[in-house]
Formats: C-alpha cells, sequence, structure tokens
C-alpha cells in the first residue's frame, strides 16, 4: 500500500459528528470513519448517545457499558501499524454523575441521586441538559490530556439523526432558553465554544434517496443557519452506493424498455444459460433479466439525480459501497479504506 | 440444510381495513422503514374501498405529504380528493403539531389568565416543544380526540420518529408521570408546604436534592418549574386521566397494531422488540408489514450460477481488470467480452439474489422468534412515492391484488 502522499479534507478537525436520516447507515459509517481516522496509526473513540447499543452491534461485542473500550485495531499500512478504535456508549444519567464527579467532585451524590430517580428527572425537566451532558463528554473527551498529550486523536460521534441534530448542537442556544446564569450555562457555553470550532466537523451521511437526500439538504441548510457562530460543515457521505456495469446508453436504452433482446438472447445462450422460448423467439430468462435491468437503470438514472442534488450542496462527498453480503467487520473495512481512498481520514 | 423454515401466516391487510369493527390503525417501526407511506397507503386503501378514513401522520416528507394534498403543518385534518374512489369513501389527512396541540389543550382546560401564564412560561415552552415525550404524548392526545369525535371510521395514525420504538408507548405515561410525579411535587414543596408528603421529603434530604438540582440547572429554572406547576397544578389529573384512557383505547380489539419494518437486521431487531412489548402490554397486534422486499422474476437462476455465467463470457483475468471502479461506466467491459450488457445484466442477477437470500434468512429469523405474528410483503419500488397512484400500488400490494 502506497504512502498517502496528500493531507487528509480533515485537518485539525478532532471532533467528527456523523448524522443522517435513520435507515442511511449513520451508526456503520461512523464506524468506518473511526477506523480509517485510526488506521494512520492514533487512538480514535467512537462514541454513541442514543442508547441503542449500535456500535456493540457493530463490531460484534457485548452491549458496552458507560465506559471506554477498546473494539477494533485499525488496518496499518507496512510503514505505520493501524490505531486503535475505542468505544463508548454514552447516556445522560451516566454523564451527569460523571459530569458532578468531574467538576464539583460529587461522585456519590450524583449516584444516590440516579439511585432515587432525580437525575432522571433533572434530565427531563431541562430537555436542552441532557444534549450538554453528551455532547458535554465528547468534548471532554477530545481534550482529555494524559501524561501531557491529548489521549485520543479523534472523537468520533455518532449522533442523533438528522432531524435533531442542529438543536442538539446548539446546546448553549437551547440551554440558554432555559437558565440564563448557572453553572449549567457555563458548562454549555464552554461545550459550545468547542463544538462551534475549528476542531469540529458535522458529517451527513445518506443514501441515493428521496427523503434522505431532502432531509440531507435540510440540515446542512438549517447547520448553516447556525454557521455563522462557527460551527463547521463536513462532508457527505453517500452510502449503499450500486455501481453499474453498463453505459449511459444501456441505462437509457433500459430505462425505457428497449434493449437490444437479441444480444440478450445470443449471450446467455453462449453462456450456456437456456430458458424457455417465448412467441418472441426470445427466452424467458432474458426478458426477466432485461425487467431487471430496467428496474435497475431507473434506479441508477434517479439516483444520478440525486447525486447532482446532493453534490450541489457544496460539501466534500464521499462514496460508500453498498455490501451486499451482509455488513460485518470485513465490510466495515471495506468502507474504512473508501473513505481513506478519498482522503475523508 | 435440514433447518426447517418456518411459514408466516399471511397479514391480510384488506379483510383488516374492511372489518368496521377495526376503528384505529397504528404504524410503529423503527425510523426509515416506510412508517409514514404505508400509514398513508393503508388510509387510501381503506378509503377507496368505502371507509371513511383520517389518517394523523406526524412528520411526513414532502412531496408524500404533497401527494396527499398536504401542505403545512395545520393540525386540522384536511380532505384528500379521490377522483378514482368506488363508493362513498372518504379520505382526511393531518400532520400533527405539537406545540399546537399542547397550547390547545392548555387554552381548553384552564381559564383564559391562567391558560395565559401557563404559555408564556419558559419551562412550559421547553416542555412543549422538545421534551422527548410530548410529540408522542400529543400524537397520543389528538388520536383520543380524533376518536371522540366519532367523525371517521378509521383512524390511522403513524408514530413519531423515536429513538426507540417503545418510547411511543412509554412516553405518554412518561410525560403525565412526570407532570403528576411526587418529584414535580417535591421540587414545588416549598410553595405548599403542608402534609406529609413534605415531612418526608425533608427527612429524604431535601436541601440536599433542591441544592444539587440548583447546581446543575440553576436557580433560575428551578423558580420557573415552581411557577408552572403553581399555574398547572389543577391540570394535572386531566392529563393522567387523559394519557390512561388513550393507552386503554389502544388495547380494545378496535384498535390494531402494525409493525412496519424492512428487510434489515436495525428495523427487525426493533421490530422484535416492539411485538415484544405488544404482548405485553396486551395490545393488538395485527401483524408485521415488511417493506422494500427484493423480488426477482427469473428467480429459478441462482446468484452461483449467474456469476458463473458471466464469468464464462469475460476471457480469463478480465474479471478483476474492471470490477474495481464504483462508477465504472462500461467502458472497459465493452473491451472485454463480446456481450457486456449480459455480463452486467447477469451480475446484477447474481447481487440481487444475494441480497433476496440475506433479506429471506432475516425475515425468517424473525419468523422464528414469532411464529405467529403474520407477515405482508411490499416488494421494493423503483422510484419514491409522489402521488396518490404510487400510494395506491402499495396499498393493492399489501391487499390481495
Amino acid at each position: 500500500m502506497p504512502v498517502r502522499a496528500r493531507d487528509t479534507d480533515w485537518e485539525g478537525v478532532r471532533l467528527h459528528v456523523v448524522t443522517g436520516k435513520g435507515g442511511t447507515g449513520k451508526t456503520t459509517v461512523a464506524g468506518a470513519l473511526a477506523l480509517a481516522l485510526a488506521s494512520s496509526g492514533g487512538r480514535v473513540l467512537l462514541m454513541e448517545v442514543e442508547g441503542r447499543q449500535g456500535i456493540a452491534q457493530l463490531f460484534d461485542s457485548p452491549p458496552l457499558p458507560y465506559e471506554e473500550r477498546k473494539v477494533a485495531v485499525a488496518p496499518g499500512s507496512p510503514v505505520t501499524p493501524g490505531g486503535d478504535v475505542y468505544a463508548l456508549a454514552a447516556d445522560p444519567e451516566s454523564a451527569l454523575v460523571d459530569y458532578l464527579a468531574m467538576y464539583y467532585n460529587l461522585r456519590h451524590a450524583g449516584r444516590t441521586l440516579t439511585r432515587l430517580g432525580i437525575v432522571d428527572f433533572a434530565t427531563t425537566i431541562a430537555p436542552g441538559l441532557r444534549d450538554v451532558l453528551l455532547t458535554g463528554k465528547a468534548v471532554e473527551a477530545t481534550r482529555r490530556k494524559s501524561r501531557g498529550r491529548r489521549l485520543y486523536d479523534a472523537v468520533v460521534m455518532d449522533a442523533p439523526p438528522t432531524g435533531r441534530i442542529s438543536r442538539f448542537l446548539n446546546t448553549a442556544g437551547e440551554v440558554s432558553g432555559l437558565a440564563k446564569v448557572g453553572p449549567i450555562r457555563s458548562h454549555a457555553d464552554t461545550v459550545q465554544s468547542v463544538i462551534r470550532s475549528p476542531q469540529t466537523a458535522v458529517h451527513f451521511v445518506a443514501v441515493l434517496e428521496e427523503m434522505p437526500v431532502q432531509e440531507t439538504l435540510d440540515g446542512i441548510a438549517e447547520l448553516r443557519g447556525l454557521a455563522q457562530g462557527g460551527l463547521q460543515l463536513g462532508a457527505v457521505m453517500i452510502n449503499m452506493v450500486r455501481p453499474t456495469g453498463l453505459t449511459d446508453d444501456q441505462l437509457a436504452a433500459a430505462a425505457r424498455g428497449d434493449l437490444d433482446r437479441h444480444e440478450l438472447d445470443l449471450g446467455l445462450k453462449t453462456a450456456g444459460i437456456e430458458g424457455t422460448q417465448g412467441p418472441d423467439g426470445s427466452s424467458d430468462v432474458a426478458g426477466a433479466l432485461a425487467a431487471e435491468l430496467g428496474e435497475h437503470a431507473t434506479q441508477m438514472l434517479g439516483q444520478r439525480e440525486y447525486r447532482r442534488v446532493l453534490t450541489g450542496a457544496g460539501q466534500p462527498c464521499y462514496d460508500l459501497p453498498l455490501i451486499t453480503d451482509g455488513m460485518d467487520l470485513a465490510g466495515l473495512y471495506r468502507l474504512a479504506a473508501a473513505l481513506q481512498e478519498q482522503g475523508a481520514a | 440444510m435440514s433447518e426447517e423454515t418456518p411459514t408466516p401466516p399471511r397479514l391480510d391487510t384488506d379483510r383488516l381495513l374492511d372489518d368496521p369493527r377495526t376503528r384505529i390503525i397504528v404504524c410503529c417501526g423503527s425510523g426509515g422503514v416506510g412508517k409514514t407511506t404505508t400509514a398513508a397507503a393503508l388510509g387510501l386503501r381503506a378509503a377507496e374501498r368505502g371507509r371513511h378514513v383520517v389518517v394523523l401522520t406526524v412528520d411526513p416528507a414532502r412531496r408524500l405529504a404533497q401527494s396527499m394534498g398536504l401542505s403545512g403543518l395545520d393540525n386540522t385534518p384536511r380532505p384528500v380528493p379521490l377522483p378514482d374512489a368506488r363508493g362513498d369513501g372518504t379520505l382526511h389527512a393531518m400532520m400533527l403539531d405539537m406545540k399546537r396541540t399542547f397550547d390547545e389543550i392548555v387554552e381548553a382546560h384552564a381559564d383564559p389568565d391562567r391558560a395565559e401564564q401557563i404559555l408564556v412560561n419558559p419551562f412550559y415552552q421547553s416542555l412543549s416543544s422538545s421534551f422527548a415525550g410530548t410529540q408522542e404524548y400529543m400524537a397520543m392526545e389528538k388520536l383520543g380526540q380524533l376518536r371522540r369525535t366519532d367523525q371517521w371510521d378509521l383512524i390511522v395514525v403513524d408514530t413519531p420518529p423515536s429513538r426507540s420504538a417503545l418510547d411511543f408507548l412509554d412516553a405518554p405515561q412518561r410525560l403525565s408521570r412526570f407532570l403528576d410525579g411526587r418529584l414535580i411535587k417535591l421540587l414545588t414543596a416549598p410553595t405548599r408546604a403542608s402534609g406529609r408528603a413534605y415531612l418526608k421529603v425533608v427527612n429524604a434530604g431535601f436541601g440536599v436534592f433542591t441544592g444539587i438540582v440548583t447546581k446543575i440547572i440553576g436557580a433560575q429554572v428551578l423558580r420557573d418549574v415552581q411557577t408552572f406547576v403553581a399555574a398547572f397544578d389543577t391540570m394535572f389529573g386531566g392529563f393522567r386521566e387523559r394519557a390512561e384512557d388513550t393507552y386503554r383505547l389502544l388495547q380494545t380489539p378496535g384498535t390494531a397494531f402494525v409493525v412496519v419494518a424492512t428487510p434489515e437486521p436495525d428495523a427487525l431487531r426493533e421490530a422484535s422488540y416492539f411485538v415484544e412489548r405488544l404482548s405485553e402490554d396486551r395490545m393488538p397486534l395485527a401483524g408485521l408489514i415488511l417493506n422494500r422486499v427484493h423480488r426477482s422474476p427469473a428467480a429459478r437462476l441462482s446468484a452461483a450460477r449467474s456469476l458463473a455465467a458471466a464469468e464464462a463470457l469475460l476471457p480469463a483475468g478480465a474479471e478483476q481488470a474492471q470490477s474495481a471502479g464504483a462508477n465504472g461506466g462500461g467502458a472497459p467491459l465493452a473491451e472485454a467480452t463480446k456481450y457486456p450488457l449480459v455480463v452486467a445484466a447477469l451480475r446484477l442477477h447474481a447481487e440481487r439474489m444475494q441480497l433476496i437470500a440475506v433479506e429471506r434468512r432475516l425475515a425468517q429469523h424473525f419468523t422464528a422468534a414469532h411464529p405467529g405474528v403474520p407477515v405482508a410483503r411490499v416488494a421494493a419500488q423503483p422510484e419514491d412515492v409522489h402521488d396518490l397512484a404510487a400510494l395506491r400500488v402499495i396499498g393493492a400490494a399489501l391487499g390481495h391484488d
């Protein structure tokens, strides 16, 4: 493997926030990005915030506690060995206990409060509080030092879906509606200063379908509204991209439904596949394959249009191939490699 | 393999829609599985089969909303014109505005002065627009309202895109528990310091509690909450009652839960959780709708044979040479073989057969775990839903057509 000569597209970014519509593979892409970032030898933290245990499933490990655990070793190159990916499943309750312990030395009180259900209560009456605690945890991990150097070279956050991302990240704004002064407010402001800095980038995962594309555009527009405050938009990661083996002419013909049936018949016969011949002399297999090609072409042409729209949003786009044989670790490494090749890490 | 493959009973949606005893259909499932589309398709199908239907959606995609003639969030059922309807069925559709719904409850249940006081309270504003359970609660509240008007004989509701599908069942109770809860009373105890509850609080270290709450969220928030609770006090009971009513309504036989999923691991896992949870809560489950299932008109041609045939049409070594590029325009393929179209078609077919096999395995796992749950399948559509015609196709696929 050649050593990469150029820089990555996200030099200086240490907190990668990954969002996307449900069903687009947000967690998978976040995992692949973490692997890609770790492959140059660093230590990367992959963090989830929604209590779904998606990371554990992705890395085929038992459910993760509120604790940073090593889940994978990234593939390296002959020159640099691969780094490590750690994972953390964060939840607001544990994050609050953590916060009380870290900033007020109240670990014991925090645990008692959790047992009494008071933490749940506190995060409930101040909805912005949950988000501040979770983003706060990511920011803390990003800045954490050990023996004078950063503990993590990068933190990748599997963030809430596109529909909630701007509210999630705009924690200072959300909390300020509730708390105009006070400790949580100043904590929120600190968190905000990191999120709205060149150290943080927000990436969108999309697939080439109508709703995910629309939500991505809406999400980008919404975050651009926050960008004045320094929020940095990242890349659009187009997931589940399928290659087409057809030329443009063939795609157009297939979509119209007038493919060269003679060529199909002849080719299938040459390959030793015989079907039942219909009245027009063409085989039923050829007809079925032509129908599949037609559907494929319609889809591809639609996807091309969606891609044009996504590219038009002005953010860098990366393609992640569709893994057809079931998503597993091998598939994840393939996605990580694709991200790296395209300069994402 | 000798493993027995279970076949689930078939979910007959037409029978469900035609049965006049079916009064409410709740579509639930994880995000991105086509819940809203399914709700809309079921509603349209029922209306075209003669029922008076209202579809309550939470957050439809723009074009789906447009396909039903909805242009904005206005919290009112709007008639959807049905040019091709047979019989006298009607269809209405509405999008939920959770804040508006909450405001309306406040306006309806408090005197004007008190309502005004509540509506401007910052804590209320935050609660009504961003509390994690408010959307679910308001969807249930709206459902209860629609049911009480008795203007429609079928209500199809699509559930909010929750963090987890289960939130939908828990959130209404959670919100009402929260509003009516002991903790909020503890918190506001100083404003009505009397009775045994307050004494208990003192014993439990109330000072520590408020101290820490103040430390975390600040004294201002605590004051807002107290003001809110004082103004809201009389409405608490009503909230809990209505939440319980709606919850019981969902348990009646007139309700049918439809769990929506796609043949993908996450969606089916969530569907499994949901099926288990519905049974625990004694909620009537109609079945699983499996969306975007892939099929092939040439299913007899296996993936392996298809790939072997494609390879047979290529000279040795050509396979690796051109399989890499993600957007391979086909040019290298055309140079490598006399039959580029056939090679492409065979590969595509093999890919589809592999996908079908994966999907089938996932569906079988679900059925093995829940053998009694009826399943209906909807084939993957090559294009997104933009109009009533496309919704009709889905409804027909669900029915027997």
